[in-house]
């Protein structure tokens, strides 16, 4: 699901499953950082990313609506549709942006994100 | 042969002049020269490469620089082992040697050679003309110069109202030298391109512009020490300039021909051929500097035209240069003039046919031949939209229509849609006469797939050159696409091979009601924020549904209910009906907006925005103004905003009805309705209209009989006046007109396209609407009607759900982990007594605790 490596992650419980919309983000707060949690359910898929938009660092990605470029799954910022990949945290609207991915796990219903 | 032979062999040409048409060469040569038979070198006075001296005057505006006027780059030339050098002026040619001299010394020898010297502006020896502040206007350098000057110049002058001196004069002008004169010595404007009545119109156009216009009027003197302070005329008055820029033509640089003993015209210009070859036949002349037929082409398409010619027979295709049309077109902002054909024909052969309208400022002639069969020329004052294609019906000697008049007036009462002449022209009509390119070139390219304007320009360089043919191309596009039956289908995204309209059929058809159904059903893959927020305003036009369905398929505004700002908070606006409020509700806003520290601001709209709501806090907010008997004010979604009203006869000394009232009621009647686009409305008490119902999508004006509806204004970026559908109707009547025109646009507009251009693309216009919403002509005004009723019946206030709802609450915290959180990144600045959003990027300057305390 992403590209970190699992020797150095420590899993943070950050919340129930229903607190994340079905096919929408929420967002948490993991040792003082903005993680943002999509559950993309019509592909049955979790994605955890930055919270903040690198366009304009504005905290709002949860926030944003979630789809498909093709077969990537990706999240668009609320503020100026800048959208970026959810598997590799690429803008995928021409820009030289990147947001960083996290590794997200469940575990009876409970919502683990890799840090 | 093997290849160093081939080198030895190859012949040299040598370009003197890196202007338009010199580059045009070599562009044409090297792609034309596929044996390589060529080696060329160029020499180029000016210090930069070629640049696009057309649109010259744009280099005075935002954002433009030197480079965006560049026709090509040093690699261009690199890259077609072209031999640039610049910055050095040929100031010799041997003719017996077949060499070039340069003036740092350079000796060059040649096989051929191609002056591509263009021509300089003409100055009339008038005494002075060497002071200070006295310009020209033809390079780059010229326009940095008077750039320079016009920081503490106040009084412009421009000599010459020929086309290149209005576009100073409007240059000077965008240079902030506000009090600008154009003096021109012929009685009139434009005197080459234009009569008297078109002269007369210009000049009041060009007076509404702030430019004062001198006819008639002769230079005798300029005045100052070393500095332009006055200028004299023949009539002995004197006028104070701190700047002037003379344009009174231009002349052909023919120094160097004439040096070397080529011919030379009487009054200038290097005599051609139609072959362009002067009189050596190893040298050739194009563009500005040449003289064919007794006549100096001063334009860039035939320029062009002649390096096509040269570059043609010099890879053995046999073309020559007969003569070349000199329409134009004048390029300033907010003045349409353009001359095409022979302008001024006259004599017993001709007709000449005028419109003339002093109040709009138009003008416009046509030459007709005596026997009514053809268009030989005319002018356009004030609204040349119709310019391409008089040209076109000119140049290809296309029949002209039964009342030659049509073609100024546009043919009244038949509905014909706009653009349907295009696809009657000939093959080989040239649609862009800058790159040479036929209407066939095109509509083959489009038939093989390239579909977009930006398409065409790179694989057939139709629109590159001035990119006057664009609308024509555009039109092109719809037309071929049309004809082909592959109808310009707007797909709404790559989930949709569907339009608007037609997934609403689909959706209404199969009862629909859910995203996840719509897209597994009509659709591929997972959706995307252009397809979800459109399903959701599809349902809600279908169903009414209200933003709290699905939010997650809403648009985030609509998801939050509210208008996201800069740092992540968000805008609140309760509905103020026809922006009427009571003292009462007035107090309940005041209260609210301090108590959660809001900016407040009276919109636009006539009501009140507060800004700057925690997400967190918009629940508490909303249960305090609901409370009060407000409402959401749907500032965040794509529906109705705001009726506006005007006070009416309840208090105005000339309000003819209630137009408060009136606005209040359809501000209640269609609150909430979600459309392509927002609506807004306003309702006036008379035709003083003080409530700018005009501008709006629908308005309503109040008349002596009953009311005028006006629909599919616009402000915004591209503003546009509402045109009158029904006259002196009753308010019932209004009522249900409004309900059909509003389901009718709400079922058939594109995604965010709003009433005004929603028209304009409608074939047919507003004589179409007007029959199928007044006249009932599609048979579904009684449907539309009951449609409407049943969504003005089920209307919810979407905020008042929220705050009812709990789990709909929840949706607002910000971090669901830790919900007494707020997002500790927002910030303010402190602003006039409130506070307002910290810029971007400089987030964190201020804590919100001390803020609130200033
Ligand atoms: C608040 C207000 C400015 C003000 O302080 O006066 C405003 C504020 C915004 N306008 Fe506006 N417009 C406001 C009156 C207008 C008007 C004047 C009017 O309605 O009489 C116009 C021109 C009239 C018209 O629409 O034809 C106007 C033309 C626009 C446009 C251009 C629409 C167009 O067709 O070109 C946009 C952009 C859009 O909608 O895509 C826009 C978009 C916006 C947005 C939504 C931009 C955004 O996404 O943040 C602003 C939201 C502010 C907020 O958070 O509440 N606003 N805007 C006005 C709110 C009126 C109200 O009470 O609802
Ligand atoms: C402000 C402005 C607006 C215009 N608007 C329009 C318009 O709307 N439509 C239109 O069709 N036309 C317009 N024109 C005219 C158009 O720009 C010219 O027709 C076109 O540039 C002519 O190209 P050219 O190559 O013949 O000459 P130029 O572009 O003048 O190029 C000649 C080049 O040769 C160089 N040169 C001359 N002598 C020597 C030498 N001895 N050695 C080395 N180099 C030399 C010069 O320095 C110059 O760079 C406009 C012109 C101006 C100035
Ligand atoms: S004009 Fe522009 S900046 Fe001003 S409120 Fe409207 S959208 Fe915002
Ligand atoms: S802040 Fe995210 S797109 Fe601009």
């Amino acid at each position: 699901m992403s590209s970190h490596e699992s020797s150095s992650l420590t899993w943070h419980h950050a919340c129930h499953v229903t607190d994340v919309p079905d096919d929408g983000g929420s967002c948490v707060l993991l040792e003082g950082k903005q993680i943002a949690i999509f559950h993309f359910k019509r592909i049955n898929s979790w994605y955890a990313t930055d919270n903040e938009c690198p366009h304009k660092q504005q905290m709002a990605l949860s926030r944003g609506m979630i789809g498909t470029q093709g077969d990537e799954p990706k999240v668009a910022c609320p503020f100026h549709k800048k959208s970026f990949s959810l598997e590799s945290g690429q803008c995928l609207s021409g820009d030289d942006f990147c947001i960083a991915t996290y590794p997200v796990r469940i575990e009876n219903d409970q919502v683990f994100i890799g840090l | 042969m093997d290849g160093e032979h081939r080198i030895i062999m190859k012949r040299h040409i040598i370009v003197i002049g890196n202007g338009m048409v010199g580059h045009k060469f070599c562009e044409k040569l090297t792609s034309k020269d596929q044996n390589q038979q060529y080696r060329l070198t160029v020499f180029g006075e000016e210090q930069r490469i070629a640049y696009d001296r057309v649109h010259l005057s744009e280099y005075f505006q935002p954002g433009k620089s030197a480079d965006s006027l560049a026709l090509a780059d040093h690699a261009w030339y690199a890259e077609r082992q072209i031999d640039l050098i610049l910055g050095e002026r040929v100031t010799g040619i041997n003719r017996e040697e077949k060499s070039i001299s340069t003036a740092s010394g350079r000796v060059l020898s040649y096989d051929l050679l191609v002056l591509a010297t263009g021509s300089a502006p003409f100055v009339p020896p008038i005494p002075g003309r060497e002071k200070n502040g006295v310009f020209v206007y033809r390079t780059i350098e010229d326009l940095d110069a008077m750039k320079a000057h016009a920081k503490n110049a106040k009084r412009g002058a421009v000599i010459g109202g020929g086309l290149l001196g209005l576009e100073a004069a409007k240059a000077m002008l965008d240079l902030g030298v506000a009090d600008t004169r154009v003096i021109e010595f012929a009685p009139r404007l434009m005197p080459r391109q234009i009569d008297a009545k078109g002269s007369t119109i210009l000049e009041a156009k060009l007076k509404e512009l702030g430019l004062t216009i001198q006819t008639a009027t002769n230079t005798t003197e300029i005045v100052g020490d070393d500095t332009i302070q006055a200028m004299r005329f023949a009539d002995g008055t004197e006028a104070p300039i701190d700047m002037l820029v003379i344009s009174a033509g231009i002349k052909p640089r023919d120094e160097l021909a004439r040096s070397c003993g080529l011919d030379v015209g009487e009054r200038g210009g290097i005599v051609v051929d139609e072959n362009l070859t002067t009189s050596d036949p190893n040298i050739y002349a194009i563009g500005e500097c040449a003289l064919r037929g007794n006549m100096i082409y001063g334009l860039v398409a035939p320029g062009y035209e002649m390096a096509e010619v040269v570059a043609s027979q010099l890879t053995g295709t046999s073309k020559s240069f007969v003569s070349f049309d000199m329409s134009t077109k004048l390029k300033l902002i907010g003045v349409d003039v353009a001359s095409f054909g022979d302008p001024f024909a006259e004599g017993d052969e001709v007709r000449s046919i005028c419109y003339e309208n002093h109040t709009t400022g138009v003008y416009k002639r046509i030459n007709v031949s005596s026997d009514g069969t053809r268009l030989l020329g005319g002018i356009l004052i004030g609204d040349a939209e119709s310019y391409n294609m008089l040209l076109q019906q000119v140049v290809n000697r296309l029949p002209l229509p039964a009342n030659p008049e049509d073609l100024i007036l546009g043919s009244r009462g038949g509905a014909e849609a706009a653009g349907a002449g295009i696809m009657a022209l000939p093959d080989e009509a040239l649609i862009c006469s800058c790159e040479a390119v036929t209407k066939a070139t095109i509509c083959d390219a489009i038939r093989s797939g390239t579909e977009t304007v930006d398409g065409l320009k790179k694989c057939c360089k139709a629109g590159t050159g001035c990119g006057g043919c664009i609308p024509m191309v555009k039109d092109l596009i719809a037309g071929v696409m049309k004809a082909e039956g592959r109808y310009v289908k707007k797909n709404i995204c790559e989930h949709f091979d569907y339009s608007r309209q037609e997934l609403l059929d689909l959706v209404k058809l199969g009862k629909l009601r859910d995203f996840d159904e719509i897209i597994d059903k009509h659709g591929r893959g997972h959706g995307c924020e252009v397809c979800k927020p459109i399903v959701s305003s599809i349902l809600a036009s279908a169903y009414a549904e209200t933003a709290n369905k699905k939010p997650v398929a809403q648009d985030s505004n609509d998801r939050f209910l509210a208008n996201i700002q800069k740092g992540g908070t968000y805008s609140v606006v309760p509905r103020i009906p026809g922006g009427e409020i009571t003292p009462d509700k007035l107090l309940v806003i005041g209260s609210v907006a301090k108590k959660y520290n809001l900016y407040t601001k009276i919109t636009g709209g006539q009501r009140i925005d507060m800004f700057g709501a925690h997400l967190s806090d918009l629940p508490a907010i909303w249960e305090e103004l609901l409370a009060a008997g407000f409402e959401s004010g749907h500032a965040y979604a794509k529906a109705l905003r705001t009726v506006k009203s005007c006070v009416g006869s309840t208090w105005c000394r000339f309000g003819l009805h209630d137009s408060v009232s009136f606005a209040i009621e359809v501000e209640n009647r269609y609150r909430g309705l979600r459309a392509p686009h927002k609506l807004k409305s306003a309702v006036s008490g008379c035709i003083r209209e003080c409530a700018e119902a005009q501008s709006k999508d629908f308005g309503i004006i109040a008349t002596e009989k009953g009311w005028n509806l006006y629909v599919c204004g616009n402000g915004g970026s591209k503003p546009r006046h509402a045109t009158l559908l029904a006259q002196d109707i009753d308010k019932e009547t209004c009522i249900r007109y409004i309900d059909r025109f509003l389901m009718f646009y709400i079922k058939t507009a594109d995604p965010l396209t709003r009433t005004a251009p929603w028209l304009e693309s409608m074939e047919g216009g507003i004589e179409y609407l007007r029959q199928v919403v007044c006249h009932d002509s599609l048979g579904m005004a009684a449907a539309w009607e009951a449609e409407m009723e049943s969504l003005v019946g089920n209307y919810r206030c979407e905020w008042q759900e929220a705050v009812e709802n709990p789990e709909i609450r929840k949706r607002f915290t910000h971090f669901v982990n830790a919900p007494e959180v707020k997002d500790p990144t927002v910030s303010f600045v402190p602003m006039r007594d409130q506070v307002k959003a910290a810029d971007w990027q400089t987030k964190a300057v201020l804590p919100i605790a001390e803020s609130s305390t200033l």
